[in-house]
């Protein structure tokens, strides 16, 4: 009886162990470290290095959390699209913005950003 | 089919599921999920669209806090941690790691938005106010929407926390319920790490 109950937790335990989200926590915290390192020498590092190097970062965070915590990583592929359409028409806003940015119809300056 | 059997299944897929062979309710989650980034997109579009648009008054490398900031980004990002290993105890039927979890959880959500309300108080103090610009009206626009999502996740936290201390939460029933108040949360964490480097450190840095 004792076996079956530990059998049915471990069928219905699905996704990464607590070890797994251990890591995963570190590995975030060691990220935001670094991102913080990089806003605290920025003025060394120059913005052609700091700029990409937080946006990597985050690209990287968001994934991880999407992945691991989120459990798109073992979940059904269809809301892993859902998810990823969100953020595609998202990336479309962006877009349309910068375009009008860059092209200075909106009459902000472009040097600033 | 029995009576019993009939509670069984009901009480084993909560009603319904779709043809992904998902609960109405998790796809319906991930939908949410799916516009909010939509919503909160825009919303960062709007402020880097007026990140100049300081009518002469105070910019973001004026009145950011980052080493503030970063400790409350910190927590809210230790929070997610907090969440996952909630559901990991429900789902080992450890109701009191369940518990603790939870509520950890929701703690550090609360701690997130006292930090965000002591910024916004002291950013108000220094003359940074709703009115004051258009970078200022869709930097609190943003953080501030971005403070209600986190508000009633923690108050679902606080929920499930008292519950689960009234017997209410079990791991037969309401697996799935946990599942979708950490999805939640997960996303209002995901959104605050874009929110974080690109109003805070990359503007300003």
């Amino acid at each position: 009886m004792a076996q079956q109950t530990a059998d049915d937790t471990e069928q219905e335990h699905h996704g990464p162990s607590r070890g797994a989200y251990l890591q995963i926590a570190g590995i975030l915290a060691v990220m935001t470290t670094v991102e913080v390192l990089l806003y605290v020498f920025r003025e060394s590092l120059g913005r052609a290095v700091t700029t990409p190097s937080l946006i990597i970062l985050t690209l990287g965070k968001f994934v991880l959390v999407g992945a691991w915590f989120m459990h798109l990583r073992f979940d059904h592929p269809a809301l892993r699209r859902m998810f990823v359409g969100g953020l595609a028409l998202a990336a479309v806003i962006f877009a349309v913005v910068a375009a009008d940015w860059f092209l200075g119809s909106n009459g902000l300056d472009p040097q600033g950003f | 089919m029995s009576t019993v059997d009939a509670a069984d299944h009901a009480a084993a897929d909560h009603g319904h599921t779709t043809n992904l062979g998902m609960s109405n309710e998790k796809l319906g989650m991930w939908t949410f999920i799916g516009s909010e980034c939509l919503f909160f997109g825009a919303m960062i579009a709007t402020y880097l669209l007026y990140l100049n648009r300081t009518n002469d008054g105070l910019t973001a490398f004026d009145v950011f806090d980052i080493p503030f900031t970063s400790a409350s980004t910190f927590i809210l990002l230790m929070s997610s941690l907090g969440m996952v290993l909630a559901l990991d105890a429900l789902q080992r039927r450890d109701m009191r790691a369940f518990q603790t979890w939870t509520l950890a959880t929701a703690l550090m959500g609360m701690v997130f938005l006292a930090g965000q309300m002591y910024e916004f108080a002291f950013f108000v103090e220094e003359g940074f106010k709703l009115e004051t610009s258009p970078f200022s009206v869709s930097f609190f626009m943003l953080t501030g929407f971005h403070g209600v999502h986190v508000t009633v996740g923690v108050v679902m936290l606080v929920a499930l926390w008292a519950l689960s201390l009234r017997g209410g939460i079990t791991a037969d029933k309401h697996l799935e319920t946990v599942e979708l108040v950490g999805l939640y949360w997960h996303f209002v964490d995901i959104v605050w790490i874009v929110i974080f480097t690109v109003i805070y450190l990359i503007p300003v840095g």
